[in-house]
């Protein structure tokens, strides 16, 4: 079996000293190629989980490790730079840039991580295709649809083919036809690119698409029977 | 319904900017600092102003006319022949001089008949009583509580004044209270003044009382007067008293208007910001009923209240800034042409009232287009994600822009009206407000033209600068603004200081100048002076000159004439113009450029003027450039004016010295041979002219002041649309951080965005303010001022200024960046946009 993707140890996240832990000595481990729902109530810490896994949020004890990269080890800058080459995020309000193409929204990893121009514009257009977009490429944001918008903003979570995928609340603002298109498209998309993927939400037929689902109430995630 | 409506747009608005304070307290305090300066400015101008109007009528009492000649006076055989006459009830013979004080200064002299003073001035008369055979005797005063107060002495003391080369002490017998003058003044006896100050026989001023029924004016106009003597009523007196410093103090009020349009401007930004910030919520109210007009008023009332709130702190600070400068500095903002000892603040409560108005207006004003534009807001586009950057039409606005460009040029060749450049200034305004909608045209039309970058964040940089351009261009309008009315006023003023050294260099060849003390009226040099002077060692030529004042107008302060040595070209004069004929039989006599604006004297033609009680008719041969004096100057061949007025008498000398010779120690020995003492003035040329630079810098030191003012205020209107944007896309910065940049990427993002958006409005502004300062330089300064510029670009000055601006909006995007990308970013994604 081969090493895992992401391992969690232990950890422990308060936001102030006197107040119950928000994340509290949880352990967890993700194999590459797997595709993982958490769900819970809101406020439970799902969000806190997430940042600490991406290094934009410290946490107060235990361990991330990524492909074996412990993450406290690392500065600021180093988180950053992990984050652009090994990461991919998904946000519930899509946080597409406005004032850029969806080729262009697409493009911004491949160009922050210096790749050169020549291939960027195959890859991105190949990526449009993979989640059926292949002809919005110049289209502005504000011609998109919501649904349309979110599948650009998975193209470009994955255009720089990622180790991990974070989905938080994907299909939070979309109709169930639209979330059920784009569920299928990130789960197939994060399989077929060998890397792994956490999803954070609320609906269960959004966990309904993952390999594994978990229920997550701050102290551990108890697995979920198929949904 | 309407007003429960607007209730909740206004509570809505409110909530939020309790929320996020800054954009309020910005917009304050433009507002508050542009009306402050402008109440400022405009109370310590009327102050000085009544200062004056009070000092003139406590001196000229109940009198309905005053016929005044120059300062060297006129015949006392006036005055019988006046008292005499019918309609009038009293005469009241004045003789006023300067005295020079032993202990160094000078002190107002007023010689007057106590009686007849007195029975024109009540008060005075009830201060005089019993003092009247005392005052009789040559050597008493009486002094004013201020010259008391000022001079330390009290009554029964002594005061010594310098007479012609000689020393006087007069004794003090009796001081005035405040309540019969509040000048700096000594009071004697009109036979005593005339002489102590050697002017037996002259007179300054008679003051008429009429005689019941009798029309001032209509009386004035039936008086035969000698050439260069007037009749006018106080009023009149006090309003060529005060035309004196008319353009000057336009001028500043016109500044301080800048600073305040600078404020108003800023909150058009700040407004025009809001209302695209809040287009969700503007949106949100309109889909929940709230009407247009509704929103538009909630958008106008909130741009009033941050005017009145701005408006009355402007005010008090204004006041209290008056106050300061009043006490501190006295009322003549540099210029030194409005100086009284004891100025207190005049400013009725109606006044102060007005300028709160004028901020509440001012904001009104520019809120106007914002409120609009906030009516305009259509719900379902403007709810839906990614309409942040719809942009209103710029094709109406090029249009209009093209328009006032158009009017601007027209115009700046409007004549002046009543002397002043009103058409210049609204040139100005027109040309800056047809400049500033022109911004986004020339953003966009550059920003089209620049290739895309190579590098991902630059590359950034261009596409949100090219699709935020309807914000940026407020915040570049800010800097156009502030910059250009920087440039148009630097620029003036350099190109003033840069013809004023050269025209100095031009009026004083010499190598020493002596004169005789404008303050000193009892001495004159004489032609004995100049052989001495000739005999003194290492003198190797003199040229003595005589200047005397001219009342060529009643409504016109006194002109001046300058007699002086000529050669047959004039070639010592700065010339702007010169003759080809002239009529041979008169004699010659050069302008000003003053004079041909003020009297409409013609090159070539002929100019009449009163000397020695006669109208001497003079053939104008050229036109002189003459920065000393703005209401007019003659310059005269001196053997001309001597044979006029019969007399030899000089009061300036200049003399060139044999090479080799010490100018310093020569003025000293020129001093110590003349024996004048504080009675004379002696300079050499360096000393001379780096006294005038001196007064010239004090002159503009608060034009620079109000100049910066306004940068300020536009810097601060950069610094708040930086902000506003900055925090407005913190979630962008959360998801660019997310995928992978540095957070000193994305301030240094920011910070290009904001050297970009600095360099383009530094460019543009400075093209604008060129523009402008040609209207400044050709048209206000030539109106108001009556003298022509060379002009000149203080390009290195305006360099310095312009890295200085751009390097300040790349800081503060990168400073209001710092606290928008700070630990609140991780979680500004979960915002929706």
């Amino acid at each position: 079996m081969s090493a895992p993707l992401l391992v969690l140890e232990g950890l422990v996240r308060r936001y102030q000293p006197e107040r119950a832990a928000v994340v509290d000595g949880l352990s967890f481990t993700l194999q590459a190629g797997e595709w993982v729902a958490i769900m819970g109530e809101s406020g439970v810490g799902k969000s806190t989980l997430l940042n600490v896994i991406a290094g934009l949020d410290r946490p107060d004890a235990g361990s991330v490790r990524l492909d074996g990269c412990e993450l406290a080890e690392l500065d600021d800058d180093a988180l950053t730079l992990l984050r652009r080459r090994s990461m991919g995020f998904v946000f519930q309000a899509f946080h597409v840039l406005p004032y850029l193409s969806a080729a262009r929204n697409v493009a911004l990893p491949l160009a922050l991580n210096g790749v050169p121009d020549d291939e960027i514009a195959p890859r991105v257009q190949s990526m449009l295709a993979e989640v059926g977009l292949d002809w919005a490429g110049e289209r502005m944001p504000r011609e998109l649809s919501g649904g349309e918008l979110q599948r650009v903003a998975i193209a470009r979570a994955l255009v720089h083919r990622p180790r991990l995928v974070l989905a938080d609340e994907p299909t939070g603002n979309l109709d169930p036809k639209s979330a059920a298109q784009v569920l299928a498209v990130l789960a197939g998309a994060v399989r077929a690119h060998g890397g792994g993927g956490l999803l954070i939400t609320h609906s269960r037929a959004a966990a309904a698409s993952a390999d594994r689902a978990y229920e997550f109430d701050g102290r551990g995630l108890r697995p979920l029977p198929a949904v | 319904m309407q007003g429960a409506s607007v209730a909740v747009s206004l509570a809505v608005f409110a909530a939020q900017l309790r929320d996020r304070p800054l954009r309020l307290v910005v917009a304050i305090a433009a507002i508050g600092v542009g009306i402050a300066l402008a109440s400022g400015v405009y109370l310590i101008n009327e102050s000085a102003l009544a200062e004056f109007s009070r000092a003139t009528r406590e001196l000229a009492g109940s009198a309905d006319l005053v016929v005044r000649g120059t300062r060297s006076g006129f015949a006392e055989q006036l005055y019988p022949e006046l008292a005499l006459r019918a309609g009038v009830a009293i005469a009241s013979p004045v003789l006023s001089r300067e005295a020079v004080l032993v202990a160094g200064g000078t002190l107002p002299i007023e010689g007057v008949d106590p009686l007849l003073a007195a029975s024109l001035n009540p008060a005075l008369y009830g201060e005089l009583a019993g003092l009247y055979a005392q005052l009789l005797e040559p050597d008493a005063l009486v002094l004013s509580a201020t010259a008391a107060r000022e001079l330390g002495v009290g009554s029964g003391g002594e005061l010594a004044l310098r007479v012609g080369a000689g020393v006087r002490t007069l004794r003090v017998i009796a001081v005035l209270p405040e309540s019969v003058s509040t000048r700096r003044l000594g009071l004697m006896d009109i036979a005593s003044a005339q002489w102590l100050t050697g002017a037996l026989g002259r007179l300054s001023r008679i003051d008429l009382r009429l005689a019941p029924g009798v029309d001032a004016r209509r009386y004035a106009a039936t008086l035969t007067l000698p050439a260069g003597i007037d009749a006018m009523t106080p009023d009149l007196e006090e309003a060529r008293a005060a035309s004196l410093s008319r353009a000057y103090r336009v001028n500043l009020d016109m500044l301080a208007l800048v600073a305040l349009l600078t404020g108003g401007f800023l909150v058009y930004a700040t407004q025009a910001l809001a209302v695209m910030r809040r287009r969700q919520q503007l949106a949100l109210l309109r889909a929940l009923g709230v009407r247009r007009r509704e929103l538009r008023l909630a958008v106008l009332l909130e741009g009033a209240a941050t005017g009145a709130v701005g408006g009355l702190a402007g005010t008090a600070l204004g006041w209290l800034i008056a106050h300061w400068v009043l006490a501190t500095q006295g009322g003549d903002l540099g210029a030194g042409l409005l100086q009284a000892s004891t100025l207190a603040v005049t400013a009725p409560p109606l006044q102060l009232a007005g300028f709160a108005a004028v901020g509440v207006a001012v904001a009104v004003a520019g809120a106007w287009l914002p409120a609009r534009r906030a009516a305009e807001v259509a719900p379902a586009r403007a709810l839906k994600a990614g309409d942040e950057q719809a942009s209103p039409d710029a094709g109406d606005r090029s249009r209009l822009a093209l328009l006032l460009l158009a009017a601007g040029g027209v115009m700046a060749f409007a004549p002046p009206v009543r002397n002043l450049p009103l058409g210049g200034y609204a040139s100005i305004a027109l040309l800056l407000a047809g400049s500033v909608l022109l911004v986004p045209v020339f953003a966009a039309a550059l920003l089209g033209h620049l290739p895309p970058p190579r590098n991902a964040i630059a590359a950034l940089v261009l596409a949100r600068l090219k699709s935020g351009l309807a914000q940026s261009a407020v915040s570049l309008a800010a800097i156009v603004v502030s910059f250009s009315l920087m440039v148009a006023m630097t620029t003036m003023v350099h190109s003033f200081r840069d013809s004023f050294e050269r025209w100095l260099g031009a009026v004083l060849p010499a190598d020493v100048y002596l004169r005789v003390n404008p303050g000193n009226d009892s001495y004159d040099l004489s032609p004995a002076d100049l052989t001495a002077l000739a005999a003194v060692p290492g003198i190797a030529r003199l040229e003595a000159r005589r200047s005397a004042q001219l009342s060529l107008a009643a409504n016109q302060p006194p002109v001046m004439l300058i007699a002086r040595e000529l050669d047959a070209q004039a070639s010592g004069l700065p010339l702007v113009a010169h003759a080809g004929r002239i009529d041979p039989t008169l004699p010659r006599v050069y302008v000003s450029e003053a004079m041909r604006d003020l009297y409409g004297a013609a090159l070539g033609g002929v100019l009449t003027l009163p000397i020695a009680g006669h109208a001497v008719r003079f053939a104008v041969a050229g036109i002189w450039r003459d920065y000393a004096r703005s209401t007019g100057s003659v310059i005269v061949e001196r053997p001309v004016y001597e044979a006029l007025i019969g007399e030899q008498r000089y009061t300036e000398t200049s003399v060139w010295l044999a090479p080799g010779t010490n100018s310093a120690r020569a003025a000293q020995a020129i001093g110590a041979l003349l024996h004048g003492g504080d009675a004379l003035q002696v300079y050499t040329v360096g000393a001379l002219k780096e006294r005038a630079l001196a007064a010239f810098d004090r002159a503009f030191a608060i034009t620079y002041a109000l100049e910066a003012v306004a940068v300020g205020i536009g810097l601060l209107g950069v610094m708040l649309a930086f902000a506003v944007q900055a925090l407005a896309q913190r979630a962008e910065f959360g998801m660019l951080r997310h995928v992978g940049l540095q957070r000193r990427q994305v301030l240094a993002m920011l910070a290009g965005e904001g050297a970009f958006m600095g360099a383009l409005g530094v460019c543009y502004g400075l093209l604008v303010g060129l523009l402008l300062s040609v209207v400044l330089v050709q048209v206000v300064n030539r109106q108001s001022f009556h003298w022509t510029l060379d002009y000149v670009v203080p390009l290195g000055q305006l360099v310095a200024v312009a890295v200085t601006l751009v390097a300040a909006a790349a800081l503060t995007a990168g400073l209001t960046g710092r606290v928008a990308t700070s630990g609140a970013v991780v979680r500004a994604v979960r915002e929706d946009w």
